[in-house]
Protein backbone atom coordinates (compact mmCIF):
# COMPACT_ATOMS: atom_id res chain seq x y z
CA UNK A 1 0.00 0.00 0.00
CA UNK A 2 1.81 3.64 -0.83
CA UNK A 3 1.14 5.97 1.96
CA UNK A 4 -1.00 8.41 1.65
CA UNK A 5 0.70 11.78 2.63
CA UNK A 6 0.51 15.57 1.79
CA UNK A 7 4.09 14.68 -0.18
CA UNK A 8 1.98 12.27 -2.39
CA UNK A 9 -0.90 14.84 -3.19
CA UNK A 10 2.36 17.12 -4.70
CA UNK A 11 3.71 14.29 -6.13
CA UNK A 12 0.67 12.95 -8.20
CA UNK A 13 -0.16 16.15 -8.54
CA UNK A 14 2.74 17.19 -10.69
CA UNK A 15 1.75 14.10 -12.92
CA UNK A 16 -1.60 15.16 -13.44
CA UNK A 17 -3.27 12.86 -11.34
CA UNK A 18 -2.92 10.11 -13.66
CA UNK A 19 -1.06 7.45 -11.68
CA UNK A 20 -3.41 7.30 -8.35
CA UNK A 21 -3.35 3.56 -7.70
CA UNK A 22 -6.70 1.72 -7.30
CA UNK A 23 -7.31 1.61 -3.15
CA UNK A 24 -7.70 -2.01 -3.10
CA UNK A 25 -6.95 -4.94 -4.99
CA UNK A 26 -10.42 -6.74 -6.82
CA UNK A 27 -9.10 -10.48 -6.72
CA UNK A 28 -10.91 -13.63 -8.05
CA UNK A 29 -11.92 -15.53 -5.06
CA UNK A 30 -9.58 -18.40 -3.86
CA UNK A 31 -11.15 -22.10 -3.05
CA UNK A 32 -9.88 -21.75 0.71
CA UNK A 33 -10.26 -19.23 3.38
CA UNK A 34 -9.07 -19.19 6.84
CA UNK A 35 -11.87 -16.81 7.61
CA UNK A 36 -14.88 -16.02 5.40
CA UNK A 37 -16.75 -12.65 6.44
CA UNK A 38 -19.99 -12.16 4.44
CA UNK A 39 -20.90 -8.76 4.12
CA UNK A 40 -18.52 -5.86 3.00
CA UNK A 41 -20.19 -2.81 4.91
CA UNK A 42 -17.92 -1.12 7.57
CA UNK A 43 -18.81 -3.71 10.53
CA UNK A 44 -17.65 -6.78 8.18
CA UNK A 45 -14.65 -4.81 6.73
CA UNK A 46 -13.30 -3.62 9.99
CA UNK A 47 -14.10 -6.89 11.18
CA UNK A 48 -11.32 -7.91 8.93
CA UNK A 49 -8.85 -5.11 9.06
CA UNK A 50 -8.90 -6.61 13.22
CA UNK A 51 -8.44 -9.99 12.26
CA UNK A 52 -5.38 -8.87 9.99
CA UNK A 53 -3.97 -6.84 12.44
CA UNK A 54 -4.32 -7.44 15.77
CA UNK A 55 -4.64 -11.44 15.17
CA UNK A 56 -2.63 -11.83 12.52
CA UNK A 57 -5.03 -13.65 10.72
CA UNK A 58 -4.59 -12.81 6.79
CA UNK A 59 -5.97 -15.13 4.69
CA UNK A 60 -9.64 -13.72 4.83
CA UNK A 61 -12.13 -13.08 2.64
CA UNK A 62 -14.51 -10.20 2.71
CA UNK A 63 -17.85 -10.81 0.65
CA UNK A 64 -19.92 -8.19 -0.57
CA UNK A 65 -22.71 -8.97 -3.12
CA UNK A 66 -23.14 -5.11 -3.73
CA UNK A 67 -20.02 -2.90 -4.08
CA UNK A 68 -17.90 -1.59 -0.94
CA UNK A 69 -20.03 1.52 0.44
CA UNK A 70 -23.02 0.35 -1.59
CA UNK A 71 -25.12 -0.46 1.57
CA UNK A 72 -25.94 1.58 4.86
CA UNK A 73 -22.40 2.05 5.71
CA UNK A 74 -22.53 4.67 2.96
CA UNK A 75 -26.09 5.34 3.41
CA UNK A 76 -26.82 6.56 7.68
CA UNK A 77 -26.33 9.36 9.27
CA UNK A 78 -23.14 9.36 10.86
CA UNK A 79 -23.39 10.29 14.29
CA UNK A 80 -21.03 8.99 16.64
CA UNK A 81 -21.90 8.74 20.39
CA UNK A 82 -20.93 6.89 23.29
CA UNK A 83 -24.00 8.15 25.83
CA UNK A 84 -25.24 5.19 26.27
CA UNK A 85 -27.32 4.47 29.55
CA UNK A 86 -26.35 0.77 30.71
CA UNK A 87 -22.18 -0.42 31.46
CA UNK A 88 -22.43 -2.92 28.99
CA UNK A 89 -23.59 -0.58 25.60
CA UNK A 90 -21.46 2.19 27.30
CA UNK A 91 -18.32 0.66 27.32
CA UNK A 92 -18.81 -1.01 23.62
CA UNK A 93 -19.50 2.14 22.16
CA UNK A 94 -17.08 3.86 24.21
CA UNK A 95 -14.18 1.33 23.13
CA UNK A 96 -15.40 2.32 19.59
CA UNK A 97 -15.20 5.87 20.47
CA UNK A 98 -11.42 5.40 21.09
CA UNK A 99 -10.90 3.36 18.09
CA UNK A 100 -12.45 6.57 16.00
CA UNK A 101 -10.18 9.08 17.38
CA UNK A 102 -7.14 7.60 16.06
CA UNK A 103 -8.64 6.14 13.35
CA UNK A 104 -7.63 8.15 10.38
CA UNK A 105 -3.73 7.88 11.56
CA UNK A 106 -4.50 4.10 12.08
CA UNK A 107 -5.81 3.61 8.48
CA UNK A 108 -3.72 6.22 6.51
CA UNK A 109 -7.54 7.54 5.48
CA UNK A 110 -8.86 10.46 6.61
CA UNK A 111 -12.10 9.66 7.45
CA UNK A 112 -13.53 12.92 8.58
CA UNK A 113 -14.08 12.01 12.31
CA UNK A 114 -15.67 15.49 13.44
CA UNK A 115 -16.10 15.69 17.58
CA UNK A 116 -18.46 18.56 17.00
CA UNK A 117 -20.46 17.64 19.58
CA UNK A 118 -24.11 15.80 20.12
CA UNK A 119 -27.02 17.33 22.44
CA UNK A 120 -29.81 15.03 22.87
CA UNK A 121 -32.52 17.26 23.78
CA UNK A 122 -35.05 16.99 26.69
CA UNK A 123 -38.67 18.69 26.31
CA UNK A 124 -40.46 17.11 29.59
CA UNK A 125 -39.50 16.97 33.21
CA UNK A 126 -39.08 13.39 32.44
CA UNK A 127 -37.00 13.51 29.50
CA UNK A 128 -34.54 15.84 31.95
CA UNK A 129 -34.59 13.75 34.76
CA UNK A 130 -33.85 10.49 32.35
CA UNK A 131 -31.24 12.53 30.81
CA UNK A 132 -29.40 13.78 34.23
CA UNK A 133 -29.57 9.95 35.17
CA UNK A 134 -27.39 8.89 32.03
CA UNK A 135 -25.51 11.77 32.59
CA UNK A 136 -23.97 10.48 35.81
CA UNK A 137 -24.35 6.44 34.39
CA UNK A 138 -21.65 8.26 32.02
CA UNK A 139 -19.67 9.93 34.24
CA UNK A 140 -19.25 6.59 36.32
CA UNK A 141 -18.08 4.88 33.31
CA UNK A 142 -15.56 7.53 32.36
CA UNK A 143 -17.41 8.94 29.92
CA UNK A 144 -17.67 12.58 29.59
CA UNK A 145 -21.17 13.63 29.11
CA UNK A 146 -22.67 17.51 30.98
CA UNK A 147 -26.57 18.39 31.29
CA UNK A 148 -26.92 21.96 29.90
CA UNK A 149 -30.14 24.49 30.07
CA UNK A 150 -32.13 25.59 27.16
CA UNK A 151 -31.03 28.79 27.52
CA UNK A 152 -27.24 27.44 26.94
CA UNK A 153 -28.39 26.01 24.00
CA UNK A 154 -30.03 28.70 22.58
CA UNK A 155 -26.32 30.35 22.97
CA UNK A 156 -24.63 27.69 21.41
CA UNK A 157 -26.91 26.80 18.83
CA UNK A 158 -28.10 29.43 17.07
CA UNK A 159 -31.66 28.94 15.22
CA UNK A 160 -33.12 26.51 17.26
CA UNK A 161 -36.23 26.82 18.73
CA UNK A 162 -35.83 27.21 22.51
CA UNK A 163 -39.50 29.30 22.98
CA UNK A 164 -41.45 28.04 26.39
CA UNK A 165 -44.45 28.74 24.11
CA UNK A 166 -43.00 25.78 21.31
CA UNK A 167 -45.55 22.86 21.11
CA UNK A 168 -42.75 20.94 23.07
CA UNK A 169 -40.45 23.40 24.84
CA UNK A 170 -36.97 22.20 24.76
CA UNK A 171 -35.80 22.03 28.75
CA UNK A 172 -32.32 21.25 28.04
CA UNK A 173 -30.26 18.66 26.63
CA UNK A 174 -27.46 16.27 27.58
CA UNK A 175 -23.92 17.44 26.09
CA UNK A 176 -21.20 15.12 24.81
CA UNK A 177 -18.74 16.91 23.70
CA UNK A 178 -16.93 14.38 22.08
CA UNK A 179 -19.16 12.84 19.93
CA UNK A 180 -19.95 13.78 16.37
CA UNK A 181 -20.02 12.91 12.93
CA UNK A 182 -17.39 11.19 10.46
CA UNK A 183 -17.66 10.96 6.67
CA UNK A 184 -19.28 7.16 6.20
CA UNK A 185 -17.97 6.26 2.68
CA UNK A 186 -14.59 7.25 3.68
CA UNK A 187 -14.75 4.54 6.91
CA UNK A 188 -15.84 1.73 4.43
CA UNK A 189 -13.14 2.69 2.10
CA UNK A 190 -10.22 3.23 4.64
CA UNK A 191 -11.66 -0.06 5.94
CA UNK A 192 -11.02 -1.72 2.94
CA UNK A 193 -7.75 -0.40 1.84
CA UNK A 194 -6.16 -1.19 4.86
CA UNK A 195 -7.88 -4.47 5.13
CA UNK A 196 -6.47 -4.85 1.39
CA UNK A 197 -3.21 -3.90 2.50
CA UNK A 198 -2.76 -6.67 4.97
CA UNK A 199 -3.62 -9.01 2.34
CA UNK A 200 -7.71 -9.37 3.14
CA UNK A 201 -9.53 -10.23 -0.32
CA UNK A 202 -12.00 -8.02 -1.16
CA UNK A 203 -14.83 -9.75 -3.42
CA UNK A 204 -17.06 -7.47 -4.51
CA UNK A 205 -20.20 -8.48 -6.28
CA UNK A 206 -20.46 -11.71 -4.85
CA UNK A 207 -22.96 -13.02 -2.85
CA UNK A 208 -24.02 -16.10 -0.50
CA UNK A 209 -26.33 -18.60 -1.48
CA UNK A 210 -25.70 -20.86 1.06
CA UNK A 211 -24.42 -21.66 4.17
CA UNK A 212 -22.30 -25.24 4.22
CA UNK A 213 -22.32 -27.58 6.97
CA UNK A 214 -20.61 -30.36 8.40
CA UNK A 215 -22.00 -32.39 11.49
CA UNK A 216 -22.82 -29.01 12.78
CA UNK A 217 -19.95 -27.41 12.28
CA UNK A 218 -19.46 -24.72 9.13
CA UNK A 219 -17.20 -25.72 6.45
CA UNK A 220 -17.46 -22.90 3.79
CA UNK A 221 -19.86 -20.62 2.33
CA UNK A 222 -22.01 -21.25 -1.47
CA UNK A 223 -21.87 -17.96 -3.55
CA UNK A 224 -22.73 -16.56 -6.94
CA UNK A 225 -18.55 -17.33 -8.11
CA UNK A 226 -18.39 -20.75 -6.98
CA UNK A 227 -18.12 -22.43 -3.15
CA UNK A 228 -15.66 -21.46 -1.17
CA UNK A 229 -14.24 -23.37 2.16
CA UNK A 230 -13.07 -22.13 5.19
CA UNK A 231 -13.18 -23.61 9.15
CA UNK A 232 -15.00 -19.72 10.06
CA UNK A 233 -17.39 -17.46 8.94
CA UNK A 234 -18.60 -14.58 10.39
CA UNK A 235 -21.70 -13.50 9.09
CA UNK A 236 -22.24 -9.32 9.12
CA UNK A 237 -25.16 -8.46 6.80
CA UNK A 238 -27.44 -6.00 8.99
CA UNK A 239 -30.92 -6.08 7.57
CA UNK A 240 -30.42 -9.32 5.90
CA UNK A 241 -29.44 -11.60 9.11
CA UNK A 242 -32.66 -13.23 9.51
CA UNK A 243 -31.95 -14.63 5.42
CA UNK A 244 -28.39 -16.14 5.94
CA UNK A 245 -29.67 -16.81 9.75
CA UNK A 246 -32.03 -19.29 8.08
CA UNK A 247 -29.69 -20.82 5.43
CA UNK A 248 -27.93 -22.45 8.34
CA UNK A 249 -31.07 -23.46 9.94
CA UNK A 250 -30.59 -20.74 13.08
CA UNK A 251 -33.76 -18.03 14.09
CA UNK A 252 -32.88 -15.07 15.27
CA UNK A 253 -34.89 -12.59 17.48
CA UNK A 254 -34.32 -10.03 15.26
CA UNK A 255 -36.60 -7.82 12.68
CA UNK A 256 -36.00 -5.85 9.09
CA UNK A 257 -37.32 -2.55 8.95
CA UNK A 258 -36.68 0.13 6.80
CA UNK A 259 -34.77 3.72 8.35
CA UNK A 260 -35.33 6.48 6.40
CA UNK A 261 -32.86 9.26 5.96
CA UNK A 262 -32.66 13.04 4.29
CA UNK A 263 -30.20 14.96 2.56
CA UNK A 264 -30.81 18.64 1.74
CA UNK A 265 -29.85 20.97 -0.57
CA UNK A 266 -26.33 22.01 0.45
CA UNK A 267 -26.55 25.55 2.38
CA UNK A 268 -24.17 27.82 4.22
CA UNK A 269 -22.86 26.77 7.68
CA UNK A 270 -25.43 27.19 9.81
CA UNK A 271 -25.56 24.45 12.29
CA UNK A 272 -21.95 23.09 13.82
CA UNK A 273 -23.06 20.37 15.63
CA UNK A 274 -25.43 17.33 16.24
CA UNK A 275 -28.97 17.54 17.36
CA UNK A 276 -31.06 14.67 18.34
CA UNK A 277 -34.66 14.78 19.73
CA UNK A 278 -36.43 11.44 21.44
CA UNK A 279 -39.17 13.32 22.05
CA UNK A 280 -39.99 14.82 18.80
CA UNK A 281 -38.18 12.02 17.37
CA UNK A 282 -35.38 13.14 14.69
CA UNK A 283 -31.86 14.08 14.47
CA UNK A 284 -30.19 16.29 12.24
CA UNK A 285 -26.14 17.77 11.55
CA UNK A 286 -24.86 19.27 8.31
CA UNK A 287 -21.92 17.54 6.17
CA UNK A 288 -19.04 19.45 5.62
CA UNK A 289 -20.36 19.99 2.15
CA UNK A 290 -23.41 22.23 3.43
CA UNK A 291 -26.49 19.38 3.23
CA UNK A 292 -28.35 19.22 6.23
CA UNK A 293 -28.20 14.84 7.24
CA UNK A 294 -31.51 14.53 9.16
CA UNK A 295 -33.10 11.37 10.44
CA UNK A 296 -36.00 9.91 12.30
CA UNK A 297 -37.76 6.47 13.66
CA UNK A 298 -38.18 3.46 11.22
CA UNK A 299 -41.18 2.53 9.46
CA UNK A 300 -43.34 0.07 11.79
CA UNK A 301 -43.78 -2.83 9.37
CA UNK A 302 -41.22 -5.76 8.96
CA UNK A 303 -39.57 -4.37 5.30
CA UNK A 304 -36.48 -5.52 2.25
CA UNK A 305 -37.41 -2.60 -0.07
CA UNK A 306 -35.17 -0.33 0.73
CA UNK A 307 -37.85 2.54 0.73
CA UNK A 308 -40.21 3.66 3.33
CA UNK A 309 -43.76 5.19 4.09
CA UNK A 310 -44.53 9.06 2.89
CA UNK A 311 -46.21 9.25 6.34
CA UNK A 312 -42.88 8.45 7.72
CA UNK A 313 -41.17 11.04 5.33
CA UNK A 314 -43.54 13.47 6.88
CA UNK A 315 -43.51 12.61 10.22
CA UNK A 316 -39.46 13.50 10.16
CA UNK A 317 -39.94 16.86 8.93
CA UNK A 318 -42.46 18.02 11.33
CA UNK A 319 -39.63 16.92 13.64
CA UNK A 320 -36.88 18.46 12.38
CA UNK A 321 -39.24 22.00 11.88
CA UNK A 322 -40.49 21.91 15.51
CA UNK A 323 -37.08 22.36 16.07
CA UNK A 324 -35.44 24.15 13.86
CA UNK A 325 -38.25 26.30 11.94
CA UNK A 326 -36.08 28.30 10.26
CA UNK A 327 -35.53 24.88 7.79
CA UNK A 328 -38.79 24.93 7.08
CA UNK A 329 -37.73 26.49 3.08
CA UNK A 330 -35.12 24.02 2.99
CA UNK A 331 -35.70 21.41 0.08
CA UNK A 332 -34.43 18.02 0.24
CA UNK A 333 -32.18 16.57 -2.45
CA UNK A 334 -32.12 13.00 -1.54
CA UNK A 335 -34.40 10.51 0.23
CA UNK A 336 -33.44 6.86 0.85
CA UNK A 337 -34.43 3.63 3.20
CA UNK A 338 -31.68 1.30 4.19
CA UNK A 339 -33.02 -1.79 6.00
CA UNK A 340 -32.10 -2.57 9.86
CA UNK A 341 -32.09 -5.25 11.67
CA UNK A 342 -33.74 -4.50 15.05
CA UNK A 343 -33.35 -6.49 18.64
CA UNK A 344 -35.67 -6.90 20.98
CA UNK A 345 -33.77 -4.53 23.56
CA UNK A 346 -31.97 -2.89 20.90
CA UNK A 347 -28.46 -3.98 21.36
CA UNK A 348 -26.56 -5.85 18.84
CA UNK A 349 -25.81 -9.29 18.98
CA UNK A 350 -22.14 -10.25 18.15
CA UNK A 351 -22.04 -14.02 19.35
CA UNK A 352 -20.92 -17.40 18.33
CA UNK A 353 -23.93 -19.67 17.48
CA UNK A 354 -24.94 -23.10 18.13
CA UNK A 355 -23.38 -24.13 14.50
CA UNK A 356 -19.24 -24.74 14.78
CA UNK A 357 -17.39 -21.70 13.35
CA UNK A 358 -20.19 -19.87 12.47
CA UNK A 359 -20.34 -16.54 14.33
CA UNK A 360 -23.10 -14.06 13.92
CA UNK A 361 -22.99 -9.84 14.01
CA UNK A 362 -26.46 -8.30 13.80
CA UNK A 363 -29.56 -6.82 15.32
CA UNK A 364 -27.36 -3.04 15.58
CA UNK A 365 -30.67 -1.93 14.71
CA UNK A 366 -30.67 1.91 13.65
CA UNK A 367 -27.39 2.57 15.61
CA UNK A 368 -24.66 0.40 13.99
CA UNK A 369 -22.33 3.25 12.15
CA UNK A 370 -21.10 5.04 15.83
CA UNK A 371 -19.72 1.46 16.57
CA UNK A 372 -17.98 0.29 13.41
CA UNK A 373 -14.46 0.08 14.70
CA UNK A 374 -15.63 -0.99 17.92
CA UNK A 375 -17.38 -3.51 17.09
CA UNK A 376 -15.41 -4.90 14.03
CA UNK A 377 -12.52 -4.93 17.09
CA UNK A 378 -14.78 -7.09 19.37
CA UNK A 379 -16.00 -9.56 16.42
CA UNK A 380 -12.35 -10.26 15.29
CA UNK A 381 -11.44 -11.14 19.10
CA UNK A 382 -14.49 -13.85 18.64
CA UNK A 383 -13.94 -15.11 15.95
CA UNK A 384 -10.18 -15.40 16.27
CA UNK A 385 -10.30 -17.04 19.72
CA UNK A 386 -13.49 -18.56 19.11
CA UNK A 387 -15.05 -16.67 22.43
CA UNK A 388 -16.49 -13.40 23.17
CA UNK A 389 -14.02 -10.94 24.42
CA UNK A 390 -15.71 -9.41 27.50
CA UNK A 391 -16.69 -6.03 26.30
CA UNK A 392 -19.14 -8.35 23.77
CA UNK A 393 -19.58 -11.15 26.01
CA UNK A 394 -22.87 -9.27 27.18
CA UNK A 395 -24.07 -9.41 23.61
CA UNK A 396 -24.60 -13.12 23.42
CA UNK A 397 -27.31 -14.44 21.28
CA UNK A 398 -27.44 -16.57 24.64
CA UNK A 399 -29.50 -13.36 26.46
CA UNK A 400 -32.62 -13.92 25.06
CA UNK A 401 -32.85 -17.35 26.92
CA UNK A 402 -31.31 -16.35 29.91
CA UNK A 403 -33.13 -13.36 30.21
CA UNK A 404 -29.80 -11.34 30.30
CA UNK A 405 -31.82 -8.56 27.72
CA UNK A 406 -29.51 -4.71 27.74
CA UNK A 407 -32.88 -2.90 27.52
CA UNK A 408 -31.49 -0.09 25.27
CA UNK A 409 -34.65 1.16 23.71
CA UNK A 410 -35.41 4.23 24.87
CA UNK A 411 -32.40 4.30 27.59
CA UNK A 412 -30.30 5.21 25.36
CA UNK A 413 -30.70 8.85 24.44
CA UNK A 414 -32.65 8.94 21.40
CA UNK A 415 -34.65 6.66 19.22
CA UNK A 416 -34.20 3.31 18.14
CA UNK B 1 -47.52 4.83 1.97
CA UNK B 2 -49.63 1.14 2.39
CA UNK B 3 -53.34 0.62 1.34
CA UNK B 4 -54.54 -1.98 3.85
CA UNK B 5 -58.02 -3.06 3.10
CA UNK B 6 -59.64 -4.27 6.65
CA UNK B 7 -62.17 -6.90 6.37
CA UNK B 8 -64.46 -4.85 8.25
CA UNK B 9 -64.16 -1.52 6.60
CA UNK B 10 -62.15 -2.26 3.64
CA UNK B 11 -59.53 0.11 2.19
CA UNK B 12 -58.00 2.66 4.32
CA UNK B 13 -54.53 3.83 4.15
CA UNK B 14 -51.92 2.77 6.48
CA UNK B 15 -52.16 5.90 8.81
CA UNK B 16 -55.26 4.50 10.03
CA UNK B 17 -53.70 1.24 11.68
CA UNK B 18 -51.03 0.06 14.03
CA UNK B 19 -48.44 -2.96 12.87
CA UNK B 20 -49.11 -6.44 14.84
CA UNK B 21 -45.88 -8.24 13.93
CA UNK B 22 -45.81 -11.97 12.33
CA UNK B 23 -49.02 -13.81 12.41
CA UNK B 24 -49.81 -17.02 13.78
CA UNK B 25 -47.25 -17.14 16.97
CA UNK B 26 -49.68 -18.84 19.22
CA UNK B 27 -48.88 -18.21 22.96
CA UNK B 28 -47.62 -21.92 24.51
CA UNK B 29 -50.49 -23.18 26.49
CA UNK B 30 -48.62 -24.70 29.37
CA UNK B 31 -45.53 -22.30 29.71
CA UNK B 32 -44.36 -24.01 32.63
CA UNK B 33 -43.11 -26.88 30.80
CA UNK B 34 -41.09 -25.68 27.97
CA UNK B 35 -37.54 -24.97 28.44
CA UNK B 36 -35.87 -21.53 28.39
CA UNK B 37 -34.67 -22.00 24.75
CA UNK B 38 -38.74 -23.25 23.91
CA UNK B 39 -39.92 -19.84 25.78
CA UNK B 40 -37.25 -17.63 24.03
CA UNK B 41 -38.25 -18.68 20.36
CA UNK B 42 -41.95 -17.84 21.09
CA UNK B 43 -41.03 -14.92 22.94
CA UNK B 44 -38.03 -13.38 20.88
CA UNK B 45 -37.44 -15.48 17.76
CA UNK B 46 -39.14 -14.37 14.63
CA UNK B 47 -39.00 -15.78 10.76
CA UNK B 48 -38.34 -12.03 9.45
CA UNK B 49 -38.84 -13.53 5.73
CA UNK B 50 -37.68 -11.73 2.52
CA UNK B 51 -40.82 -12.36 0.83
CA UNK B 52 -44.20 -13.47 1.73
CA UNK B 53 -44.91 -12.40 5.39
CA UNK B 54 -48.29 -13.39 7.21
CA UNK B 55 -48.52 -10.19 9.84
CA UNK B 56 -51.20 -8.82 12.18
CA UNK B 57 -52.57 -5.54 11.90
CA UNK B 58 -54.31 -3.54 14.01
CA UNK B 59 -57.36 -0.88 12.57
CA UNK B 60 -56.70 1.87 15.47
CA UNK B 61 -58.64 4.63 14.15
CA UNK B 62 -60.92 2.75 12.90
CA UNK B 63 -63.04 -0.36 14.20
CA UNK B 64 -59.86 -1.03 16.42
CA UNK B 65 -60.32 -4.93 15.24
CA UNK B 66 -56.89 -7.19 14.88
CA UNK B 67 -56.59 -8.76 11.31
CA UNK B 68 -54.26 -10.44 9.47
CA UNK B 69 -52.83 -8.99 5.97
CA UNK B 70 -50.49 -11.55 3.81
CA UNK B 71 -47.73 -8.59 2.39
CA UNK B 72 -44.36 -9.52 0.56
CA UNK B 73 -41.80 -8.01 2.30
CA UNK B 74 -39.42 -6.79 -0.42
CA UNK B 75 -42.13 -5.68 -2.79
CA UNK B 76 -44.74 -4.39 -0.14
CA UNK B 77 -47.56 -5.44 -2.22
CA UNK B 78 -50.76 -7.25 -0.37
CA UNK B 79 -51.90 -10.12 -1.97
CA UNK B 80 -55.09 -10.10 0.77
CA UNK B 81 -56.59 -9.56 4.47
CA UNK B 82 -58.30 -11.83 6.71
CA UNK B 83 -60.41 -12.40 9.95
CA UNK B 84 -58.67 -13.93 12.30
CA UNK B 85 -60.75 -17.06 13.98
CA UNK B 86 -59.79 -18.37 17.77
CA UNK B 87 -57.87 -14.93 18.76
CA UNK B 88 -54.98 -12.91 16.97
CA UNK B 89 -52.55 -15.67 16.08
CA UNK B 90 -55.22 -18.45 15.25
CA UNK B 91 -54.55 -17.99 11.63
CA UNK B 92 -56.98 -17.18 9.16
CA UNK B 93 -60.84 -18.77 8.52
Amino acid sequence: MKKYSAFSLVRHALSHNRKWREAWRSPDPKREYDVIIVGGGGHGLATAYYLAKEHGIRNVAVLEKGWIGGGNTGRNTTIVRSNYLWTEASLLYEHSMKLWEGLSQDLNYNVMFSQRGVYNLGHTLQDMRDIERRVNANRLNGIDAEVVNAEQIGKAIPFINTSPDARYPILGASLQRRAGVARHDAVAWGFARAADALGVDIIEQCEVTGIVRDNGRVSGVETTRGTLRAPKVGVVVAGNASVLATMAGLRLPVESHPLQAFVSEPLKPVLDTVVMSNAVHGYISQSDKGELVIGAGIDAYNGYGQRGSFHTTEHTMQAIIELFPVFSRVRMLRQWGGIVDVCPDACPIISKTPVGGLYFHCGWGTGGFKATPGSGWVFAHTIAQDRPHELNAPFDLERFTTGALIDEHGAAAVAH
Amino acid sequence: MLLIECPWCGERAETEFSYGGEAGIARPADPDALTDAEWADYLFNRSNPRGAHRELWNHAQGCRRWFGVERDTVTYRISGSYRLSGGAHGGGD
